[in-house]
């Protein structure tokens, strides 16, 4: 992928942004997963525009499955709320990895509010990639721009889903929620240059499995937190050696 | 009353058990990250924690599949994982070509296999 820049405004950056989105393999992973959801929430009885609103407000596609199926099969309150949340974990770490690639000298405070907000897998994984060829004052708009176009993109797929979910044979619709783990592998892997990033993803691979398999509570906390400390521990240590 | 009442309970019930919850992340990093530059080693921590914990999910969504996922058999959906792996390295290290070749087994498997 050659630099997306120079961009000479602001307004340029952020179109830039959206083509960006448009013919990243990212477009195709979340029109497709958004028509799985979409189909997903028409089962369970929920309404488009919940759907549509749920994809601004939550903007997370392994949360909104859970939204979707716990609110749809009557599960508690308290429990819908907790396993969204600890699916929101992983957000956090990628705020922090972020922000600070997208901040410079005049960036004030509440320019980085809409980015904190916009951060998901997709946007996460396309960013670290893009964002280092283009000018430090025009990466916020170019990532606004991405994230727009990465979200119109899931709230239209959803409204096609929804709608074409009484045509959708199951195990389509079962493809359609694959793309989440499988794009998210290779993606992660393609991202993955340093020997530390490598190791993280190993690492959360096998204890994101074991801990999983074993009905471990807080398995992803724990996985996000022993893994990518495992990982930065094994970074420093060979940082020292050289 | 009560019907604007029902009308408006499935946005509240999105706000508190969806919105909320997850959003509660996002803004802890924001707080986290202020005055905190790219090369610092919070920041190089937080990179590897985030990789490792998006590893977690792809684990769980495999293992634990959602919906419509879980009529496909769990040795399709390993396999499917691990065909388009290994495609992805073997193509140029191509996404797309990663998740098409993943996506073909899959829905191969799962025509076999299906329950």
């Amino acid at each position: 992928m050659p630099a997306a820049g120079p961009f000479n405004s602001t307004a340029a950056a952020f179109l830039g942004g959206v083509k960006s989105a448009l013919t990243s393999v990212f477009f195709l992973v979340l029109a497709g997963t958004y028509t799985g959801i979409g189909a997903l929430a028409h089962d369970f009885g929920l309404g488009a525009l919940w759907l549509a609103l749920s994809t601004v407000l939550v903007w997370a596609g392994p949360a909104q499955v859970i939204l979707v199926s716990a609110l749809g099969t009557g599960a508690a309150p308290i429990e819908v709320a907790i396993a969204v949340s600890l699916s929101g974990i992983r957000l956090f770490p990628m705020v922090v990895a972020l922000l600070p690639t997208l901040r410079g000298q005049g960036t004030r405070p509440r320019d980085l509010l809409l980015p904190t907000h916009f951060t998901s897998a997709s946007m996460w994984v396309e960013s670290m990639r893009l964002l280092p060829t283009i000018p430090r004052e025009r990466r916020i708009a170019f990532c606004n721009g991405m994230s727009a176009g990465f979200m119109g993109t899931a709230m239209s797929a959803g409204f096609l889903g929804y709608y074409l979910a009484a045509e959708l044979p199951p195990l389509f619709a079962g493809a359609l929620l694959f793309l989440t783990p499988m794009s998210f592998l290779v993606s992660t892997a393609r991202n993955a240059r340093t020997l530390m990033d490598k190791v993280a993803l190993v690492l959360g691979l096998v204890v994101g499995t074991v801990l999983t398999a074993s009905h471990i509570q807080l398995d992803l906390l724990w996985t996000g937190v022993g893994g990518g400390t495992l990982a930065y521990i094994i970074h420093r240590v060979r940082e020292a050696a050289a | 009353m009560t019907a604007v009442i029902a009308e408006l309970w499935p946005y509240l019930v999105l706000v508190l058990l969806g919105y909320l919850p997850n959003e509660i992340w996002r803004v802890l990093g924001l707080v986290l990250a202020r005055g905190i530059n790219e090369d610092s080693e919070i920041v190089i921590w937080a990179r590897a924690v985030a990789t490792a914990t998006l590893a977690g999910v792809i684990a769980k969504l495999i293992v634990f599949s959602p919906g419509a996922l879980l009529s496909i058999p769990l040795p399709v959906r390993v396999t499917a994982v691990v065909c388009g792996f290994i495609a992805f390295l073997a193509v140029k290290r191509s996404v797309f070509i990663g998740v098409a070749v993943g996506e073909a087994t899959l829905l191969l498997g799962g025509f076999l296999f299906a329950h």
